[in-house]
């Protein structure tokens, strides 16, 4: 159904690559402090944020920015509810990574299971897999999503498990192709007359050789899946309030456009920014791990 | 080798159909009972029982799951909860409207990808690259609901030069469009850049090349029909991104098609909607797959003949 197509490193990434010996340029060095930023949010969130992402002070709402008139109590404004849009930034920045995060470990682990089963198995069990790999690389993902969540209601555990099943089938098929190579191969071989057990060959063996492919693979899925989560609770299905997220904050500011735009604006940008560092890290990743993908520029 | 070719197309579309009917199904199904979420909560036992057999809800799952697929076959998607319609009419009177804001999209994705990623190509290692480039990062990893809303700041609030929300003339359809185009756009790019250097590359440009002809000529006649194979392809696979992007780009700017309905039904869980569009959509995917995989056997004869897929 769907014709396997990897997109191509980009300009960065190629001037990056002649630099393949070298070190990472400074656009990367930037990119990578960003998300070491971000982590740091996340994790340290109740240190940093000055107040509770709940704490209403209704004397004080649609407060502006300080650098723009506002007071320096509340650096980035407050929101339609008194409530500091730059601790609910931080909580919303950790919610998204926590999300995101999750979502990848739980696709990379099911797709790649899924993946050695079916190298290992061959046969209908390979065709079942191959068949709904196909199915799911065929449909628009946000469409399934929300039929799910139309039928079975909102909660975060439901949420959780619908990011993680975002890109399964990617890590399916890769660590499929992989598989299989490795299988051919004559340490795989080898180890097999040993008379080693199968699992033992997948876990301590191939799986060590493939593994820098499969982390490439989780940094070009990492992106889409912080999109996906923002682009749900943009919509109000993803993360409910009082939680908050960076899609659900930006969301919400959407009523405030005109009077208030500082609510969602600066959720908007920690996004573009993070969606933005990780594509470009992972770009640089790529071209530094997969050899398999080296592209003609050269 | 070409009739088998077809065949095994046509045979994995419809395995996809089957899988989305059956999903669809299944999900229904096991939400609960649609009559209990229907009706109000005080309703007596036997109106529940009598709306029950209506909806042939009284049977066994399989019977029940044959006269699904049954009345799908006939066009009998069941009806919305919220006003009784049938589901099929709500969800197709809205397509007109999704089909231009997508045809719009879908406009702005291929013609700004396509001339960014050749010119980059032709220029090569200059600033003309870097910035189409850039732009190309750009588009891929800005969210589509955030650029629609820093259009609405921009152009609608600030400069007040375009109508933020709604329907009706042109002027309403260009941010949506930008907005659902631009992301796609960055793809196509990169993707265009990377075939026209590898085409660039081939023995035959450089015959082209010492037959004395004119470099405009070499690359319109040459260069661009050869690189276009994989391009095109990548553009049909771009139908799943631009049917995503629709839902947002229609929430955002109010824009009455689909999307925006599909959402509506999500947050009311009127489930006979929302099922109707996930098959639309998937019959949709289906067709348009299959165009793109005759496309490709038809633009590359090499392709049938193997049957293999390439990168």
């Amino acid at each position: 159904m769907s014709l396997e197509i990897e997109a191509p490193a980009i300009a960065v990434g190629d001037r990056t690559a002649r630099r393949r010996s070298g070190g990472p340029g400074i656009i990367i060095w930037l990119c990578l402090g960003w998300l070491v930023l971000v982590v740091l949010v996340a994790i340290f969130a109740d240190v940093l944020a000055p107040y509770a992402y709940t704490e209403q002070s209704l004397l004080s709402r649609l407060k502006p920015p300080a650098p723009l008139g506002g007071d320096w109590s509340y650096p980035l404004g407050t929101d339609g509810l008194g409530r500091d849009v730059l601790s609910r930034l931080i909580y919303a920045t950790r919610m998204s990574v926590i999300i995101a995060l999750a979502g990848s470990l739980i696709g990379a682990t099911v797709g790649t299971l899924v993946g050695f089963a079916a190298a290992h198995f061959r046969g209908w069990i390979e065709d079942v897999i191959m068949v709904l790999v196909d199915f799911q690389a065929s449909m628009p993902f946000l469409i399934v999503v929300l039929a799910v969540l139309a039928f079975f209601g909102n909660s975060l555990e439901l949420f959780l498990v619908i990011v993680g099943l975002h890109g399964w089938e990617t890590y399916a098929r890769v660590t499929r192709g992989l598989v299989l190579q490795a299988n051919g191969q004559n340490y795989a071989f080898a180890i097999r007359t040993l008379g080693v057990h199968p699992v033992q060959v997948y876990l301590r063996h191939i799986l060590p050789n493939i593994l820098s492919i499969l982390i490439v693979q989780v940094t070009l899925n990492f992106p889409d899946l912080i999109l996906l989560e923002t682009s749900l609770s943009f919509l109000g299905l993803g993360i409910q309030p009082p939680q908050t997220s960076l899609g659900l904050m930006l969301g919400e500011g959407r009523s405030y456009l005109a009077t208030a735009w500082w609510m969602g604006v600066p959720a908007g940008i920690v996004i573009f920014m993070t969606t933005l560092s990780i594509s470009l890290a992972g770009d640089w990743l790529r071209d530094r791990l997969d050899p398999t993908l080296k592209t003609t520029d050269n | 080798m070409r009739a088998s070719f077809l065949l095994s197309k046509v045979l994995r579309g419809l395995i996809t159909l089957f899988l989305a009917m059956t999903f669809a199904f299944l999900v229904l199904r096991l939400a609960g009972d649609p009559v209990s979420l229907m009706l109000p909560d005080d309703t007596p036992p036997d109106v529940i029982n009598r709306y029950q057999e209506i909806y042939g809800l009284d049977r066994s799952l399989p019977e029940q799951y044959l006269r699904y697929i049954g009345g799908l076959l006939h066009g009998d998607f069941g009806y919305s909860f919220r006003d009784g319609r049938p589901a099929l009419d709500v969800v197709l009177e809205r397509v007109p409207q999704t089909l231009i804001l997508g045809a719009a999209g879908f406009f702005i994705t291929s013609v700004i990808g396509i001339c960014a990623g050749i010119v980059a190509a032709l220029k090569r290692g200059t600033p003309v690259d870097i910035a189409a480039m850039g732009f190309a990062v750009f588009g891929h990893s800005m969210p589509n609901f955030f650029f629609g809303i820093v259009m609405i700041l921009l152009f609608a609030m600030t400069w007040r030069i375009l109508p933020s929300s709604g329907t009706g003339s042109l002027a309403h359809l260009i941010m949506p469009a930008i907005t659902l185009g631009i992301g796609g756009a960055g793809s196509i790019a990169r993707f265009t850049r990377s075939s026209m250097l590898e085409v660039l590359h081939q023995p035959f440009m450089r015959t082209a090349r010492a037959k004395g002809l004119k470099p405009a000529r070499r690359v319109i006649l040459h260069a661009v029909p050869n690189a276009a194979i994989p391009v095109i392809t990548v553009l049909g696979l771009r139908l799943g991104g631009i049917v995503a992007g629709a839902v947002v780009v229609e929430t955002v700017f109010a824009w009455p098609g689909v999307g925006q309905l599909l959402v509506t039904a999500v947050g009311q869980r009127d489930l006979a909607v929302v099922q109707t569009i996930v098959l639309l959509v998937a019959l949709t995917m289906v067709l348009v797959n299959f165009l793109v995989d005759v496309a490709y056997g038809w633009l590359d004869p090499r392709m049938a003949r193997t049957g293999k897929e390439t990168a």
